[in-house]
């Protein structure tokens, strides 16, 4: 566990130095402040508008920028110092490497979780101050906790990237493609096969195909708690049957335990 | 006899197709300084990985401190093990005191530990500074500092003197002498070969993953049966005309005797008595010329061998 600990710790500095923390965080807050209060600015006011518009928003925004930031932020982390000789100089101290991969991911996973904690966290706190409705709360703290788990999902597979190529720049590319198929690709695809396709896919079967996708859960997780009338496209569909927050949660999760699992699997069987 | 602190018995590694070590036994004691000479991709780092337990042999067997070092019983013995790559980059971005204090905690030991072996490495000077303004020279002191961390037993170090000057180069091997005097064993993996002599207690010549000799420079030095060559001056031509030195002349260097170990001291005996004599140099076979020797010998059984499959 000490062994853990250290490397988390000097991951994690690593990210306050390299003041990912701080962008991360700044890009965060500006853009969903800015959303809380210019979202309406499409129907001609400026203020705060509704708790559902201002969260549909932030979730279709954090959709495509947290899987993207987590990616930048680890793809390198193995092939990175694989590349330096770093690596293989840990693999002789008394560090097994489930350990290592462990103390990155909770490095690394603190700078994600806590950028978007206080990233989005201080919108909350701003429209609480407009709205006065504890209602806020509940709502931020679903997307809060579902955008962390977005975040270590796709850290977890860029580990996986990392773990699985010889170059850096390799990982770059991979993590870009990733990042496009999760974040775009996939669901135009299953807009495709719902117009497409006759005799379509039941709801059901569409929602089960969205499981496949951590950031189709996320949205999921978020758009389902809120009028039809903010949210279209494919989800529209899954959203009327819908699954619970819980099994939604459970799923999301799953998408961060499997591909950490995987990525110790793969660095077990890695040959240096 | 104690055990040795390290043994392999007829171990090899093969990456598919590519023999990268064929079989290989030795022993290194502990208090023992070895020398590992080979070219690049004489399987050198192969044998040092198999030593860490960084990779398993694909045959035969490996012990350190009387276990296997892949296994998970030898897990507490890495702390006692020092390693120095070939090739690192240390993280750029952090000063060098920060990498030392990261390395020293994993091995348990603390952030006061680190400053004093980057004392004893002489870049106290530039430990709250960036690794990346750190020049070639000052990496290595800071890599040598972190393969000293905990007082190893056993230290594996490829290629320690490259990029240090040459009181740094002292400096270094002033701390070799210093752990083996206090039981560590050390195995120094080079092709940089002068200067190292008198740091180690025996050699091992490697070349395409195979075992080309081992043993004391002297038994080295004995299976080569190379030459020692005799300089004198002032002697005038006396010595072209002598029927016995005039054969151990050689085209190469006219006045320069090459003369067999055995000889060695009556050919003394014989130069001396001359009243001529100015000066006399004598020059035993250094490790660089056993090296070549013993590379030299491996090359033409390969060329032989190869022309038998020929034929």
């Amino acid at each position: 566990m000490r062994q853990i600990l250290t490397v988390a710790n000097k991951e994690f500095h690593d990210g306050l130095r390299n003041r990912w923390l701080v962008s991360i965080t700044l890009i965060f807050a500006l853009l969903s402040i800015g959303l809380t209060y210019f979202g309406a600015a499409a129907s001609g006011a400026v203020g705060v508008t509704s708790l559902s518009t201002t969260v549909a928003s932030l979730a279709s925004l954090a959709v495509f920028l947290i899987p993207l930031i987590a990616l930048l932020l680890s793809y390198d982390s193995f092939v990175g110092e694989q590349e330096s000789g770093t690596l293989l100089l840990l693999l002789t101290y008394p560090l097994s490497k489930s350990q290592l991969l462990l103390g990155k991911f909770i490095g690394q996973g603190s700078i994600i979780a806590l950028a978007t904690l206080i990233g989005f966290g201080s919108s909350a706190v701003l429209l609480y101050f407009q709205l006065e409705d504890t209602q806020i709360f509940t709502s931020f703290s679903v997307f809060i906790l579902s955008a962390v788990l977005l975040g270590l999902s796709f850290t977890a597979i860029s580990y996986l990237i990392s773990l699985s190529v010889s170059e850096k720049s390799k990982a770059a590319g991979f993590a870009l493609i990733t990042w496009f198929l999760f974040a775009l690709a996939f669901d135009l695809a299953l807009l495709a096969l719902l117009v497409g396709v006759e005799q379509g896919i039941s709801q059901n079967g569409l929602t089960q195909l969205m499981m496949l996708n951590p950031a189709d859960i996320f949205r999921l997780v978020n758009l389902s708690g809120l009028d039809s009338s903010d949210v279209n496209g494919a989800l529209a569909v899954a959203i009327n049957a819908s699954l619970s927050q819980a099994q939604l949660f459970t799923a999301l999760f799953a998408w961060v335990a499997l591909p950490l699992t995987l990525a110790i699997f793969i660095f077990k069987r890695k040959k240096l | 006899m104690t055990t040795p602190l390290v043994s392999l018995t007829d171990a090899g590694k093969s990456y598919q197709q590519l023999d990268a070590l064929k079989s290989v036994t030795m022993n290194l004691n502990q208090g023992e300084v070895m020398g590992l000479f080979g070219h690049n991709g004489a399987g050198k780092t192969t044998m040092m990985k198999l030593i860490l337990g960084v990779i398993s042999p694909s045959r035969g067997k490996v012990e350190v401190m009387g276990m296997a070092p892949d296994s998970k019983e030898a897990w507490h013995c890495r702390s006692k093990v020092g390693y120095l790559p070939e090739n690192v980059s240390f993280y750029e971005q952090l000063t060098g005191l920060e990498v030392l204090t990261y390395f020293a905690k994993l091995k348990g030991f603390s952030k006061k530990q680190a400053v004093d072996l980057l004392e004893q490495v002489g870049i106290t000077h530039a430990m709250k500074r960036q690794v990346k303004t750190y020049s070639k020279g000052m990496r290595q002191r800071l890599g040598l500092a972190q393969a000293f961390i905990g007082e190893p037993k056993l230290l594996l170090l490829d290629e320690p003197t490259v990029g240090l000057d040459p009181i740094a180069t002292r400096d270094f091997y002033k701390t070799v002498d210093q752990l083996k005097s206090n039981g560590s064993s050390v195995i120094l993996c080079s092709h940089v070969l002068p200067g190292v002599e008198q740091h180690i207690d025996r050699a091992m010549i490697l070349s395409t993953g195979q075992l080309l000799a081992m043993g004391t420079l002297k038994e080295l030095r004995q299976q080569a049966a190379l030459p020692v060559a005799i300089k004198p001056s002032g002697l005038n031509g006396s010595v072209a005309s002598d029927s016995r030195l005039n054969s151990f002349l050689t085209k190469n260097c006219p006045d320069t005797l090459m003369v067999p170990e055995h000889e060695k001291l009556s050919v003394l005996k014989q130069l001396l008595s001359h009243d001529g004599l100015e000066d006399l140099q004598v020059e035993t076979a250094n490790l660089e010329q056993v090296y070549q020797h013993f590379l030299g010998l491996h090359e033409k059984k390969a060329v032989t061998s190869a022309h038998g499959e020929q034929n």
